[in-house]
């Protein structure tokens, strides 16, 4: 029995009416609870269930980015919105001529050629990998290719960063509800190879890391890469058009997934919040996909005036943004079930997968539904766009809802919130320096966030689709560690994109610094493979930002998004924030992650046949150090191993940086560049070996020629984090080229290839390091070899 | 004279784009066609020399990979592709499109065609998906069409999880008696060798397989990703190499000979 409840809020107190918004999981406050309250009291009645749970899911955090947006107080006066005022600030005043579609759309939008564009998006899906760590994860990948599909774009690439708690973590310490790191790291592989690898789109980027802060609250970063032909983006849903649902059937999973993002984690989440995990169907979707690129290319101009994705809040989202300028009407009975007994509401917010929305104008119905019935997709007419403003729901003849778009899309109160933070202060590390480090880069090598992770690559199909020309394994035994992937995706035309990853959370001590940091390392290793052209997008998974520290921090790392792509001229072009990752122990303490910002980079190249990878080649080529390593260990894996934090994480030198990486590709394109590879965790010491072992041929470095800030410490200058750093191998007599080219920049050249497979390291008084490349390479390999 | 080749899609297949531009580039004109057209007679296999199944995940490799869609072919379309298959037209099957051919009984079809399912591709014995670049050795002394003339040793990639031959030992001996295996996985030597070079635990390493006539073959990896240089996974290691990957032979092989014969 299909029932619509009346939900009481007209005459209720701030007491009832708060925990009205908890019994029904809306996730809404006070004052939003209030507005609510007043709007219906003008209206004369009280609100159907319908009608709350949609305004429930439009304001949700998740949906309408509350924080970013709300007005911030600091000890420093007040931010008037955090996305206008960095980073959306940065786009607006880069201006790039190449960015088509900005922060208004599923995913954002670059030039590629004179024929083809090229959509981005990358995503959270943390609290689902949560409590389902495949169903989770996957159908983080399914929803992030539709966001790539909800603007036309067909995809091409999947990536994924993944951050989990130690797999070594003993399970008796686990907090309650929580599953062991391994579980979550497994499923979640395993989630997002299916959906990948049977979507046909190749997974060949990423990246996974592990740290203590994650073990109640994983992370999972599914990003996408798509291509639309020119003039084929069209956003235009006219009054009169169709509303057509394609794709899955709508059922009871995925129920209150956006307000169950905007709530903390819990010991009872698994009971009170299973349902709002959806369950994915990767076949689904690629029928969806194979209808839609078809509906888009039947003709001159799509079939359809407007696509976009049913993910978070479900058609109540999709819908609703879509119509959001004109009104809707929906009869929600056509909507089809997977099975009976769904209520009005849930029809309406349920986010069950592999659906998609389209405005259709009437003239095209008959031939689009033609074109998803040959594909073996359901495609139906649930309703229409109307012209009054209006967002009205029928069941069975029965209005259930009846709202005005305009109270829907804007009438959310601004929040006003505290910011607050002081920088920590952790022990300065005081142990000294060793004549013989060897032991130390093997610790580091076999540390988990740095060892191969060939074990989950060769499980994602890095090559279906055959655009990938530089693969994520890399060197004459394809297992060496690519900086970026480089995917050639028109098949008459030489011409690249180059997609890369920054992130590093051990720099958290310092939000600032670690945000640039994040920037630099994504742009470099963009670099590294000859990307240029760079666009960026920002992906924020933070603890509650009711809270004023990690407020606090929130707003350092904005004011870094916009420093940063200032300096490096790249604009944000998407991004997405997931806050209130905490997780209740049970025990009454509630634990935020480190604050995790999640860098993505997409770059081109004009010709592939230029990319460069990071194994040596020959025996007997120079090695150049770009950039200056300084005494920044502050949240280095050196200090890792050693068991401490420091507090000096690598800074960048805003102006020096861009100049060193234009130069660099520069000699690229000249074809004096036989490898090259980013510095990044490990410093000097890692970025050697993994070059070295990646060709399976030796190098001799010597740490005297490395030019420093003054480092007196050999083990300062091998491990040390600073960024804009690069290991570049030369070809031999092409030395001088490349000094005049890089003239004017921080350099040096510190050793060479040489055909003893032996790693050494000369440091400041003598050999500090001395290994052969197959066993460093073995110990490497040795953590993930399951 | 034209050579017509249809690459047939169903629910999932996923490696339709590369298979249609690689017979494309070996001179073939390519329509890329959904099974319910064939079935619903508005094209018809009567109109194409070269039939190509191509990779992916038919109907998500439900109940066993490939099963699915072979039931489909089997019921509504097996007619036309028997008589497809007597009149010497050609019939490829790439991973998923392989494990199709299999399980409808057009490979090995030592009975006869689509007499029933004589052998099959099972889980990869490591337990996963597999990408990787392997060493296939050609093994055919000159019954399959599409290998005539192909290098000792192709070096073109695996990508699948249900890739281990599988069959009684008499059939396979019937297989090599009658010169139906067509590629065998070795080691970078050329020598038989195990995981990681046989990547999923094949019977006797056998990668691909051609019918008693030789004008149908199916193979688990993918000529398809390596039709140029530059989706080598090496290739920045390798100036001056040639610029055609070892996989396009295949199509070329495939498309010369519709173009003489057929």
């Amino acid at each position: 029995m299909v029932t619509v409840n009346e939900i009481k809020i007209l005459g209720k107190s701030e007491k009832e009416l708060l925990k009205i918004s908890r019994d029904y999981l809306l996730a809404l406050n006070l004052e939003e609870m209030k507005k609510i309250q007043g709007y219906f009291a003008k209206k004369g009645r009280n609100p159907t269930d319908v009608e709350l749970e949609t305004i429930a899911q439009t304001w949700s955090e998740h949906c309408v980015h509350k924080t970013f947006k709300g007005i911030i107080n600091t000890p420093d006066g007040e931010i008037n919105g955090l996305l206008k005022t960095f980073i959306m600030k940065a786009t607006e005043e880069l201006n790039m001529p190449w960015c088509k579609v900005v922060f208004k759309d599923n995913a954002g939008i670059v030039e590629f050629d004179d024929n083809f564009d090229i959509a981005m998006k990358v995503e959270t899906h943390n609290h689902p990998t949560a409590l389902d760590p495949y169903g989770g994860a996957g159908t983080g990948s399914g929803g992030v290719f539709r966001d790539v599909m909800g603007v036309g774009a067909k995809p091409i690439l999947s990536t994924d960063v993944l951050f989990f708690g130690p797999l070594d973590y003993p399970f008796e310490k686990l907090p309650r509800g929580a599953m062991h790191p391994k579980r979550l790291m497994k499923g979640s592989v395993a989630g997002i190879r299916d959906y990948g690898n049977k979507m046909g789109i190749p997974t060949a980027n990423g990246g996974i890391g592990f740290d203590e802060g994650y073990v109640g609250n994983p992370l999972v970063y599914a990003g996408c890469v798509g291509i639309i032909p020119k003039n084929k983006y069209i956003k235009n849903p006219r009054p009169g058009d169709a509303i057509l649902l394609v794709g899955g059937r709508t059922g009871r999973d995925g129920i209150h997934g956006v307000t169950f993002a905007s709530l903390e984690l819990t010991a009872e989440s698994e009971k009170t919040s299973s349902g709002a995990v959806q369950i994915g169907n990767p076949i689904v979707e690629k029928k969806v996909l194979d209808g839609l690129l078809r509906a888009r290319d039947a003709h001159e101009k799509p079939l359809y005036s407007a696509v976009t994705d049913c993910g978070g809040g479900g058609l109540s989202s999709a819908a609703g943004e879509m119509g959001k300028d004109i009104g809707i009407e929906v009869n929600l009975e056509k909507v089809p079930l997977k099975y009976a007994g769904l209520e009005p509401w849930e029809i309406w917010i349920s986010e069950a997968q592999e659906r998609m929305l389209l405005a259709v104008p009437q003239k095209n119905v008959e031939e689009i539904l033609k074109i998803f019935e040959n594909e073996n997709c359901e495609a139906t007419v649930i309703g229409r766009f109307t012209g009054d403003k209006k967002l009205v729901l029928r069941y069975k003849g029965r209005v259930v809802a009846d709202l005005d778009m305009d109270f829907v899309h804007e009438g959310i109160p601004r929040v006003v919130r505290k910011a607050k933070w002081r920088r920590p202060k952790y022990p300065e590390p005081d142990f000294p320096d060793k004549d013989d480090l060897t032991e130390d880069l093997k610790a580091i090598l076999k540390s988990p966030n740095v060892a191969s992770k060939e074990w989950v690559i060769r499980q994602y199909d890095h090559e279906v689709q055959a655009k990938t020309v530089i693969k994520p394994l890399q060197g004459i035994k394809c297992d060496g560690p690519g900086d970026a992937c480089v995917l050639k995706p028109v098949a008459d035309s030489w011409k690249g994109i180059v997609v890369s990853n920054g992130i590093n959370p051990k720099y958290s001590i310092d939000p600032y610094n670690m945000v640039l940091s994040a920037i630099d390392e994504a742009i470099r290793n963009n670099v590294c493979c000859g990307g240029r052209r760079i666009a960026i997008l920002d992906n924020f998974s933070w603890g509650n930002p009711e809270r004023e520290d990690n407020l606090g921090q929130l707003v350092e790392a904005c004011k870094a998004c916009y420093d940063g792509a200032i300096a490096f001229k790249t604009p944000f072009i998407s991004g997405k924030d997931s806050l209130y990752n905490e997780y209740d122990t049970g025990k009454g303490e509630k634990v935020s992650i480190p604050p995790t910002l999640l860098i993505s980079a997409i770059g081109i190249i004009p010709d592939v046949r230029k990319a460069v990878t990071m194994d040596v080649k020959e025996v007997g080529n120079p090695i150049y150090i770009i950039g200056e390593t300084k005494d920044e260990l502050g949240g280095s894996h050196y200090y890792f191993i050693h068991g401490f934090k420091g507090n000096r994480v690598p800074t960048v030198d805003l102006k020096k940086a861009k100049k060193s990486f234009d130069a660099l590709i520069k000699a690229m394109d000249k074809d004096l560049v036989r490898a090259c590879h980013d510095c990044s965790e490990g410093g000097i010491g890692v970025a050697a070996t993994e070059m070295a072992f990646a060709g399976e041929l030796g190098m001799r470095i010597y740490l005297e020629k490395v030019p420093t800030s003054g480092l007196e410490r050999n083990d300062k200058i091998l491990f040390s984090e600073s960024n804009s750093r690069f290991l570049v191998e030369i070809k031999r007599g092409k030395e001088k080229e490349f000094e005049k080219i890089m003239k004017g920049n921080v350099f040096a050249k510190i050793g060479e290839v040489t055909g003893d497979k032996k790693l050494v390291v000369v440091g400041l008084n003598g050999k500090i390091v001395e290994e052969n490349v197959l066993e460093l390479k073995k110990v490497w390999k040795s953590t993930f070899d399951w | 004279m034209e050579v017509r080749t249809i690459v047939l899609r169903v629910d999932g297949t996923n490696c339709d784009e590369e298979t249609v531009i690689s017979f494309k580039k070996a001179g073939s004109t390519v329509d890329l066609a959904h099974v319910n057209e064939l079935i619903r007679k508005e094209k018809s296999l009567e109109d194409y020399q070269v039939l190509c199944i191509p990779g992916g995940f038919t109907y998500g490799d439900d109940i066993a990979a490939g099963k699915i869609f072979a039931i489909l072919l089997k019921y509504k379309l097996s007619k036309d592709i028997k008589k497809f298959v007597e009149e010497g037209k050609l019939v490829i099957g790439i991973c998923n499109g392989f494990q199709v051919l299999v399980k409808t009984g057009l490979l090995p079809a030592l009975e006869g065609i689509m007499k029933k399912q004589e052998a099959t591709l099972a889980f990869n014995d490591c337990g996963y998906f597999q990408d990787r670049w392997i060493y296939l050795k050609h093994e055919n002394k000159g019954k399959c069409v599409f290998t005539k003339g192909i290098k000792d040793i192709i070096h073109i990639p695996v990508n699948h999880a249900e890739g281990k031959f599988v069959a009684d030992r008499d059939v396979i001996r019937r297989l090599e008696k009658n010169d139906q295996v067509v590629f065998k996985y070795v080691d970078p030597d050329g020598n038989y060798a195990g995981f990681p070079w046989t990547p999923n635990g094949s019977m006797d390493n056998i990668a691909g397989i051609c019918n008693p006539e030789g004008n149908v073959f199916g193979l688990m990896p993918h000529p398809e990703k390596f039709i140029h240089k530059w989706t080598h996974p090496y290739w920045t290691r390798l100036p001056g190499s040639s610029d055609v990957g070892d996989g396009f032979a295949i199509f070329k092989n495939a498309v010369e000979f519709a173009k003489k014969k057929l």
